[in-house]
């Protein structure tokens, strides 16, 4: 197999999956090298070395910001459930409801398939969505209220990883960013005429 | 069953064995347009609160805070007379088996099974059900939050539409529903995604059967993008000749639209092929056709062993008989209440303790050979 940039006899091999999709890069090692994509032993990248270069990301005293691993993170999931596009063909379910908006594009040809060729909705509307379309205040309420849901959904998935990972600063700062927004929901909860008394549902993931 | 201790809800639901009184389900009355062809219609929504995760995506806590969110705005907005509130967690599988066969829960809310995941008993989900009549049920953290349905006895998919289109519009007041602008309602699956709507109908489809003409059927449902399913679910070959027909096409295509298409055009071209396959058995294959439904009659009232498949097989034929005037002296209700109680977790529970599959049989065919006694003193009047 030649190499993607020069025609070269490709030694490096590197397969990642994003959002789902397989992604081949197939490099001569003078390319790699230029690409970042540096080669040990001869036969691709050991995972020793990956391991190596998350342990150095680490490191104490290190800024909290140097965390992000040197290699791209493979399969971006949802932000709102973490579900992959590969997790939704292989269980066939939806993990939430911001997997639409993050999958629109990919989703809009299947759901053609299954709905004699219809992509776009046509019937009953809530009346808050319906409301919010015009640009009522209190809908947009309802609307800004979904967005910092989740937010806080997104932040408290980053602070599981952090501590699982050991990122004690990372975490902290994460701590301190929800604490804010969930201070913020609990106002907006109190603002919100008409949800019941009960809506304890800030913390929801 | 395991109620939540909610005042106004227990308030209502003193409940020894069995836990639901079965001779007021309203499906089950033979009442309402159209039921000799179509025994009920259904329709189903849809949706899912936007705080949260889909349940296939969410663990035990998470679907507690679902339960605990949903429970005050279902039991408060006045959707029935009474609503009674069941956590199936908790409850016994006998309950749960019995919930399924009043097509109240489905089989994968009782398992506590979501999509491809292994079935998980101690998932927090429940269901509503509205009484006296059982039309209503909602189910909560089945493959979506809410799945609320309402069955109409007969055909009567506009009746149940108006009222089930009102208590979303009552739930909606106190819960915020995931909706998408180009998308419509949110569902975990992307093939009920836009309405969220399912409109169904139970057929009772004996001489289409008999005539060999369903597969015909199934063709021209096929094409007019409907699906003809068995009366339990996908996989089944329509136990007693039982079949759902029900919409596969949720986007693009508003309530109002598909319900014209079903109730005024494709249900009432199956109703009347199936009306005129009786009539073709009887004016063309005459002695046949009264010979299979006597013969039905003579097994049920004489057998000492039944399976539960066979009883339905042999009452289907009966309930035939009966709307061709072949058997006088019983009634159409009396033979759809059978075909509840012939289901395994009815019989236990109308004999009252649980039983092995050999005591079941013998069980079966007693209460079958009594009711029958009871019901009819049939007069062979095609003699």
């Amino acid at each position: 197999m030649h190499c993607e940039r020069c025609q070269q006899e490709a030694t490096i091999h590197e397969v990642v999956v994003r959002d789902g999709e397989i992604v081949e890069k197939h490099l001569c090692e003078q390319c790699a090298a230029e690409a970042g994509l540096s080669q040990a032993g001869g036969s691709g990248i050991s995972i020793a070395d990956l391991i190596g270069q998350y342990v150095m990301a680490k490191e104490p005293g290190s800024p909290a910001e140097a965390v992000t691993p040197a290699k791209p993170a493979p399969a971006q999931g949802c932000p709102g459930c973490g579900m992959t596009y590969a997790d939704f063909k292989a269980g066939g379910l939806l993990g939430c409801g911001s997997c639409y908006s993050y999958f629109e594009e990919r989703l809009g040809p299947l759901l053609e398939r299954a709905h004699e060729g219809s992509s776009a909705h046509v019937g009953k509307a809530p009346r808050r969505a319906i409301a919010e379309a015009r640009g009522e205040r209190s809908s947009s309420a309802a609307g800004a209220r979904r967005e910092l849901a989740m937010k806080i959904t997104t932040l408290e998935q980053k602070l599981a990883k952090a501590v699982k990972a050991e990122q004690y600063e990372l975490a902290a700062t994460l701590r301190d960013e929800l604490a804010k927004l969930s201070s913020g929901v609990a106002r907006s909860a109190d603002r919100a005429s008409d949800t019941p008394a009960d809506s304890g549902m800030g913390g929801f993931s | 069953m395991n109620n939540a201790d909610d005042p106004r809800e227990s308030a209502h639901s003193g409940h020894d064995r069995p836990a639901i009184p079965y001779d007021r389900t309203e499906w089950l009355t033979g009442r309402g347009p159209t039921t000799d062809v179509v025994m009920s219609s259904r329709v189903r929504l849809a949706r899912n609160l936007t705080e949260s995760s889909f349940p296939v995506r969410i663990g035990s806590a998470d679907a507690t805070r679902v339960l605990d969110r949903v429970r005050p705005s279902v039991l408060a907005a006045g959707l029935a007379d009474r609503v009674m509130w069941v956590e199936l967690h908790t409850s016994s599988k006998l309950d749960r088996d019995l919930l399924v066969e009043r097509h109240l829960i489905s089989p994968q809310l009782a398992s506590g099974k979501v999509g491809s995941r292994r079935a998980t008993p101690s998932m927090p989900r429940a269901v509503a059900i509205g009484l006296p009549d059982e039309r209503l049920s909602i189910m909560v953290n089945e493959e979506d939050h809410l799945r609320i349905q309402l069955i109409h006895s007969g055909l009567d998919l506009t009746g149940a539409m108006v009222a089930i289109d009102t208590i979303d519009d009552r739930l909606e007041s106190s819960l915020d529903f995931a909706y998408h602008p180009r998308f419509g309602y949110l569902t975990s699956c992307p093939t009920n995604v836009g309405t969220g709507a399912r409109l169904s109908v139970m057929l009772h489809l004996p001489a289409l059967r008999m005539t060999g003409d369903l597969a015909k059927v199934k063709n021209a449902t096929d094409d007019l993008g409907l699906a003809l399913r068995g009366f339990h679910g996908e996989d089944s070959e329509g136990s007693g000749d039982f079949f759902q027909l029900s919409n596969q096409t949720t986007l693009g295509k508003s309530e109002q639209v598909l319900l014209h298409e079903m109730e005024q055009d494709i249900v009432p071209r199956v109703v009347e092929y199936e009306r005129r396959s009786r009539q073709l058995l009887l004016d063309r294959r005459h002695d046949a056709t009264t010979d299979e439904v006597w013969r039905a009659y003579g097994v049920l009232a004489s057998a000492r062993l039944l399976t539960a498949s066979e009883a339905m097989k042999l009452l289907s034929r009966l309930r035939l008989g009966v709307l061709l005037g072949i058997i006088p002296g019983l009634s159409e209700q009396t033979v759809n209440l059978l075909m509840l109680l012939v289901q395994p977790a009815h019989l236990q529970s109308v004999v009252g303790s649980e039983l092995s599959q050999r005591e079941r049989r013998v069980k079966r065919a007693d209460l079958v050979r009594t009711r029958l006694a009871a019901g009819a003193q049939p007069k062979a009047s095609d003699a």
